[in-house]
Order: C-alpha cells, then structure tokens, then sequence
C-alpha cells in the first residue's frame, strides 16, 4: 500500500478490454466534419482564393480561409500564462495564416457533412500564391537579405538569442590562463523527428448556450483552454476543454494544435458538432517536430582531462513558427554548463532560427537530447585526442555533488550520477567489454559506449509551477481523487492514487481517480510536461490527503471522545496511533460523518501548490553495438539506461518509463529523420518511409536505478518521465566510435551516413560500381 | 452503394447497411460502437486497427468492409469469458504493465491472440518478428515481449503443439 510498490496500472483494466475511451471514441454521432486546407508551397502569401469548385461539392457546409478569421495573433506552446506578454510566448500565428511559412500551412478549413465530401472539397479549393523562395537552412534564413517570416514580431529571423557566461574571464582569455593546455573544436548536428504518438491529434467541439466545449486529445486541457479564449478573442472560461485518454503525446500534445480553430468552427457554424481530425501524414508535416540543431563547441583542458574552459554555440532550426522554440535552445544551451564543470569559464550562446521548416516545439526532453549528443560526443572525442579514459574524463568533470546552477539556482539537492555510473558499470561489464573491444579489425567490430546526462524537474524557476488537487471521501470509506494533471500513458494516474492512498492512510482500492479533466471540474493544473507532475502535482496530492486525513480524524475524535493526536489513520481505519489498534473502520466512520445529526460532515479537501523548487535528475546509458563496416549498418546488442530518478514511486511503471525512453533514443540515434525536399516538402511524413522502431529494431532494453531520496520531492522523487530519451543516441554513438575509429558527428547514424564516413576513413576500400 | 453486410462479430451475427467504400475499422467503431479499434494512420502502417477475421489478424483500416461478408470478426471487447473473466492474454498484458497510453494495445492483443491461438511455443526474436507490424511508442515493446512470452509459454505447456 502506498508509494515505492508496483501495483498494476490503475487504468490497465480498461486498456486490454477497449473500454478505455479516447477522443474519437466519444464522438456523438452527426457531427459535421472538417478537413484543413493546406498550403502548396513553404514560403509566400496567399493572394486570392477560388472556392467555386469546392463549394459546389454535395455536402459542404462551410468553407472559412485565411481572410476570415479573426485577427488575432497568438502563441500555441504550452507554456504558462506570463503576465508581462513581452517576455511570454511569441504570438506570431492566426487560426489560418495568410501569409505562408510551411509547406502544409493551414490555408483554409472545409466543414462538410461526411468526410469523403470534405476531403473532395479541401482538394478543390484552388489557392494563389506569391511565392517567396523556401528558406530551408538557418544560415539562408540569417542572411541580411533573406525574408523576414514574421515581421510582425521580429525584424530578422533570429526568433531569440539566450547567451550565459559563468566563471571566470573568457573563453579566449582561458587559452593562456596555464600553460599546456589542450585545446578541442568540433561541430556537431542533429536531424529533425517527430513524436509519432500513435493517436493522432483529435477534437471535436460544440456549443451549449453562449460556451463551447471541446473534446480533445492533449496533455495541458488547462492551457487549452486559456489559448483557446485568447484565439478567438473570447473570456477564457466560455471554454470548456475536456481530456480524455489520450493515446500518448510526447511533447507535441504540449501545444495548443487545432483546438482554437475546432472552437472557432463550432462558434461560426450556430455551435454545432465540429470533428477536426488530424491525419497521421499532417501530424508528421504540419504539427510539430524536435528541432534541429547545430552546434559548435570549444573546449580547454588539461593534458590529465581536467576541463579548464569549454564553449558551445547552438544553431536551432525552428521552422515557421514560435511554438516552444524560444525555450528550446536555451535549455540545449544550459546543459553544456550543467553537465560538466569548467575550472575557469563556460559560455553559451543559443539562437533560435525561424525557418520554412516544419514547426520545432516541445518534444520529450525538451532540447536536451540534442545538447547530449553536442557534449557526450564532445567529451568522448575530446578524450580520444587527449589519450585520456573518457568515463575516468567524464568522472572528474561532471556535475558537483551540491551543484547549484548559478543563472537559476536550480540545484541538485540529490545527485546520484557516480553512483549510476558505478551501477551500470558493474553490471554491464564495462571495463571488460571496453578492452576486448580494443583495436579490431575486419569489417564486422564490436565496441561499447557510454553518455551521462542531467535533467531538471518542471520548470521553475524559469516559468510558474503550481498544482492543484481535490480529495473526498465517499460514504464508503474511499477516497475519490481529482487532478488538473493529466494521464497520458506514463502512469500519472496510478502514482497519484499511491500517493493518495500513502498520503491519507487507505489502500489504493479505496481511491478513486478521475482520470478525465474538464475545465469546468478539474482542480487547475498547467498539465503533463518537464517531467513535473510526479513532483509539482504529487505535492498537492500529499498536501490534499494530509487535509483530509485531519478532518477524519478531527470527527474520528469527536466520535471516539479521544484526542485527534492520539489517532492515526492505516489501512482503511482508524486506529490507535501508538500500537496500531484499529478503532472504527473509515466506511462506518464515513457514513456516520455524513449522516450524523448532530455533526454532519462530508470530508473535504483542495490543496494548492506554489512550487518553488527544482531538482536535478541524473543517470547514464551504457550501449554495445557491432558494426558491419560494408553495410554501414549497427546493431545495439546490448544496452542499459540507469537512472537515478530519486524515490521510485512505482518501480514497475518507472521501468516501463525507460524501456520507452530508450527506445526513442535508439530510434533517434539510428533511424529517425524528417526529410524535405528542396522546396520545403517533406518526403517521409507517413509511418512506412520514417523509420520508426519496431520491435526487430532492437535488442532487450534494460533499466536500473539508484534510489536517492530527494529531500524536495513529495516522496523523495524527481524528473524521470523525459530522462530515458536523452543518453542512449550519444552512447550508440560513441560505441560506434569505439568499434570502428570514426567519429561520426550528426544524427541519425544511417547506412548511408556511415559508409560516407567508413569511405573517408579507409574503412571501406572499394565502392561497388552501380551499372 | 449500401450493401446489406451480414458477419459474425465477437460471437453475435450482425445484419448492417455498409458504404461499399467503407473500411471494416470505421464500420465496426462507428455502426457497431466497438472502439477498441483504433485508427493510427488509415494506411496499414501502425497495426492499431488490427482485429481477427476467421481467426486472422488484419489491419481492419485496409480492409474492406464488404469483404467481410459471411465472416467472423473478434476484438478486444469480444475476449472477455462470458461471466467477464479476462482472457489470460489481457491478465498478462496487465501484470506485466504492457500497457501505457493503451493506443496500441488493443491491436496487440488481437495479433496476440492469433499468435497464442497456435499452440506453438515462440522464441522472444520469434515473437519480435511476429508483432513487428505494430508501432508502439511507449513501451520500447519490452513489456509487450514479456507478456506475450509468458502467455505463449504457459499456453504451450497447457496445449502444447
């Protein structure tokens, strides 16, 4: 009972038998449909549309362009409200955008009554463009003369510029602090992907009097709903957003997506039932994907691997609009301090680039994925050319024991890096592996390779962190439990119910989640990202049952004639807190409570959390790869993720949490890219060319932890949900570069890319001539 | 452009009007309310429409409804005993936490049912291959894997082929 024990997933029953209810399984039936018109080119304006032959389709109902909608801008990320607008959120977008930034830009929206006659109609409708030429990388989009996408909100493409420097003096003035010192340059570069949740984003929306309501497929209702006022230029609370499962998200249903222009339909259609479903090849294309960034670093150390001055540039390809952006790059920026100390300095300059891309914006790990395979392969190359032992580097360098993040004061009041490092050393056999796999030959070899990586909990003190819960106890003795947080796959809802049932003195059968949010009931919570609500919404759970668990007792006293001191509440009842005797069941007590004459009481409790806290999690991936040199391609043979994500609150879930990490992380490192063409179309945006992993795509993934409580967390727990994705692609890395010498610096390592390298490098002698 | 299909669906014959155009996965969720059936991407990419039909596992989103005629279909709300035992493959989907959004899952269960049918014990790259046409982004399929390799092992010591 409680925390620290794997019970079965609360919502496992209903996931094998198909009574768990998603977005589209709502849907009363009747409901209009719409389909979103897309733009045929990456960067221009829309001039004119002819609408003729689409209106003339049986069964549409309406057709809105980029001309009808209000003329509002607003910013989509899921971010919390920042009451001063000019350091908030960019607000660069329409419900439908005249001017074009992406190929696949939402032009135009067709409401037909089935979705054959939408799908004809959105075919029909007929744009013309000025069109401006595609600017596809950030150097064309930081050109003097390249176009500004958003004039509106800056003169240039660079969207922002978050730059630090903390220590001592210069990069440049750390050069001849000593004598002997080493120096290492490199750039590095990573591709974009996307989130691929298997429930593409879905809504549908209508109206009961003046309010709407929509019905969507998201991780932050709360935050919806707010973007979905400011959208339409309406007081936030006439919208009403309702989540139910959500078949995963991953960042990306951390942004506001079609919900505004879902109520917008319903609003401009007399309220009626609008369905707005995104296909799985406009999910690809025209949400949202990880950035791509390129950075160049410098760093300075001594001939032992002491690090002495280090220096990261990163280049972020936002694509056409803000979204999370802004924030990204500055967080991929911020890793390259955190993770490694430098004796004297380290600076960072982060730029975030608008592109005709498609749109970057939050996406598990949130620009730290990309920041670790920058400084892992940095570390391990930097190593290498040093002639140095790059765990024993790594060790001596990495984040201090106490580390307080000088800009932030986010600190590690727990660290267990060593600790992960010593675990998984031991049980993946590493110093072994690491010699045999010494200097081999032939074009099949073998080697291991290793990446650390730090994570923070939530986000403050950056943006607002705060949560919200609600308990009562039902006449029964159970406790019914309402969280703004949101269920998305990762088990929130069985970890509230442990802290819940931890928290109060019941057994998890006695708690009752709610595991849908409507705004008009939930407790408010800013939903599931930065791996905050184990920690941030755990705090108002903890908090709520200590409310109630007061009030029981207070009327436990009353009733008993014992003082409430004396009394304690375990396993479903009242007992005597010194030796655990039980002295009335909470089902007798709670209907007494309730149906008492004299005292009548229904136990009742809201907790508010204003969390002021943040803690570092940290951990490590150890992975063993074997590379067939001719066909450039590598297989993981072995690897193992340890994390120490202090107090686990259900080991079972926490593993399930990493095998899931892991295997994104491999799908980064090895296959996963979004390809576009030279005018800005992408070329993979569908499930068969983007090669997401399959279960033949990957060997067994093995997870440990090192559990040091954490004395901020509510149970002694932080960050773990976006964690496991961070360290696998550069470990596979650096084990490709133990195997086989070559040091591949951008992602993801494809056959293709690798017989480049193995070319260059003398690996591969001859290249078969294609007739 | 009605047809009048008549199919076996989780044990019960079904006479319904069809969209000769129509796909079995929009049939079955939206005339028949079953909803396990999921659509991921319409295309028979991510295999979480996935149903059996006279014992096969198909994408239901690439098939067409009509095809179906005369045919027994069974998904997840048809695995239940009719007392509401879970089938021993849902009870280890559970025990082994194979589920986590749950999108998938339904599906899976469906090709795990195809697969368990056979009696025959598997190896865990045999069974890797064998769901290989089901996307999960969850659960890296480690939990999956473990599930499936136990109800295979406990199935083939039970019936052993």
């Amino acid at each position: 009972m409680g925390v620290r024990e794997s019970i079965k997933r609360v919502d496992a029953y209903d996931k094998v038998t198909g009574a768990a209810k998603y977005t589209a399984d709502l849907l009363p039936t009747g409901a209009l449909v719409a389909k979103v018109v897309r733009s045929k080119i990456a960067n221009g304006r829309v001039l004119r549309f002819d609408l003729d032959a689409a209106k003339a389709v049986k069964g549409v109902m309406a057709i809105f362009t980029c001309f009808d909608v209000p003329d509002i801008e607003f910013a989509t990320a899921g971010h919390p409200y920042v009451l001063e607008k000019e350091k908030g959120d960019v607000y660069d977008r329409k419900l439908l955008n005249e001017r074009v930034r992406v190929y696949g830009d939402d032009i135009a929206v067709v409401v037909a009554v089935d979705e054959v006659a939408a799908a004809r109609a959105a075919r029909l409708v007929k744009a013309e463009y000025e069109e401006y030429a595609p600017i596809l990388s950030v150097a064309d989009a930081l050109l003097p003369d390249a176009t500004p996408l958003h004039p509106s909100v800056r003169p240039t493409n660079l969207l922002t510029h978050s730059s630090y420097r903390v220590g001592q003096g210069t990069y440049e003035e750390a050069k001849t602090s000593e004598p002997d010192l080493v120096e290492f340059e490199a750039e590095y570069s990573t591709q974009a992907v996307q989130h691929c949740h298997l429930e593409p984003p879905q809504s549908y929306a209508y109206m009961e009097g003046d309010r709407i309501t929509v019905v969507s497929s998201t991780q932050i209702p709360h935050i919806v709903r707010r973007v979905c006022g400011q959208a339409l230029g309406l007081p936030w609370a006439k919208i009403r957003i309702i989540k139910p499962y959500i078949g995963g998200g991953f960042g990306n249903k951390q942004d506001v997506l079609y919900e505004p222009l879902n109520a917008f339909l319903t609003w401009k259609l007399g309220g009626k039932l609008v369905k707005l479903e995104i296909t799985r090849e406009e999910t690809m294309a025209c949400t949202r994907v990880r950035h791509a960034i390129h950075a160049k670093v410098k760093a300075l150390a001594r001939k032992d691997g002491t690090l002495i001055a280090r220096k990261i540039e990163a280049y972020s390809d936002q694509g056409g609009y803000a979204s999370h952006g802004h924030s990204i790059c500055a967080n991929t920026v911020t890793l390259f301090k955190q993770i490694y100390h430098d004796h004297l300095v380290t600076e960072g300059d982060g730029y975030t680039v608008y592109t005709n891309h498609a749109t970057g914006g939050a996406m598990r790990g949130y620009g730290i994925p990309q920041a670790d395979f920058f400084v892992e392969s940095m570390l391990e190359d930097f190593a290498r050319k040093l002639g140095v032992d790059p765990m024993a580097m790594r060790l001596a360098n990495c984040l201090p024991v106490g580390y307080v993040d000088p800009g932030t004061g986010i600190s590690a009041y727990s660290n267990g890096m060593r600790e992960c490092v010593a675990k998984g050393r031991a049980l993946f056999d590493w110093d072994e592996k690491r010699k045999r796999y010494e200097n081999q030959t032939g074009d099949t070899r073998r080697g291991v390779g290793m990446a650390l990586f730090n994570y923070k909990t939530g986000v403050y003190p950056i943006s607002l962190e705060t949560a919200n819960c609600r308990m009562f106890m039902n006449e029964d003795g159970s406790v019914s439990l309402q969280m703004g947080a949101t269920e998305i796959g990762q088990g929130a809802d069985t970890v509230f119910t442990q802290m819940a049932a931890e928290s109060v003195g019941v057994s998890e059968a006695n708690v009752h989640i709610v595991s849908t949010q409507d705004t008009d009931v939930a407790p408010f919570d800013l939903g599931a990202y930065a791996s905050r609500q184990t920690y941030v919404s755990g705090m108002a759970v903890k908090r709520a049952g200590e409310l109630l668990r007061d009030k029981v007792l207070d009327f436990a006293a009353f009733r008993l004639k014992k003082p409430a001191a004396e009394l304690d509440i375990r396993a479903d009842h009242v007992v005597r807190k010194s030796n655990g005797n039980p002295y009335v069941s909470l089902a007798d007590l709670a209907v007494d409570a309730q149906y008492n004459r004299e005292r009548a009481e229904r136990f009742f409790a809201e907790a508010s959390i204003d969390c002021h806290e943040n803690t570092i999690s940290t951990g490590v991936t150890f992975a063993e790869v074997e590379v067939d040199i001719p066909l450039g391609k590598v297989t993981i043979l072995n690897i193992l993720n340890v994390h120490d994500s202090g107090v686990l609150i259900n080991p079972k879930l926490a593993e399930g949490q990493v095998h899931g990490g892991m295997s994104m992380g491999i799908g980064y490192a090895l296959f996963e890219e979004l390809l576009y063409d030279e005018k800005g179309r992408p070329l993979n945006d569908n499930l068969l060319d983007y090669k997401l992993p399959t279960a033949m795509d990957q060997p067994d993934l093995h997870a440990a932890f090192v559990e040091l409580e954490d004395p901020t967390g509510p149970y002694g727990n932080k960050a773990l949900g976006e964690p496991p994705a961070i360290s696998p692609a550069p470990a596979i890395r650096n084990a490709v570069l133990q195997a086989t010498g070559v040091a591949v610096d951008s992602l993801p390592l494809s056959p293709q890319k690798l017989v480049e390298y193995f070319v260059k490098a003398g690996l591969i002698k001859e290249v078969a001539q294609h007739v | 452009m009605f047809k009048t299909l008549t199919m076996t669906v989780n044990g019960a014959e079904v006479s319904i009007p069809v969209d000769e155009r129509e796909s079995l996965v929009d049939t079955l969720r939206n005339r028949l309310g079953l909803t396990s059936v999921k659509k991921g991407c319409e295309v028979g990419e991510c295999g979480a429409c996935t149903v059996l039909v006279d014992g096969e596992a198909i994408d239901s989103c690439i098939y067409l409804s009509v095809w179906a005629e005369g045919r027994r279909i069974l998904t997840v709300e048809g695995l239940k005993s009719p007392t509401g035992e879970l089938d021993p493959i849902q009870q280890a989907f559970i025990d082994e936490a194979a589920t986590q959004c749950g999108f998938c899952t339904p599906g899976i269960i469906m090709s795990a049912v195809e697969i368990v049918g056979t009696g025959k014990r598997y190896s865990r790259e045999e069974l890797r291959k064998l769901i290989s046409g089901h996307l999960c982004r969850c659960t890296g399929y480690e939990s999956i894997l473990n599930a499936m390799e136990r109800i295979v092992e406990e199935t083939y010591k039970r019936v052993g082929k």
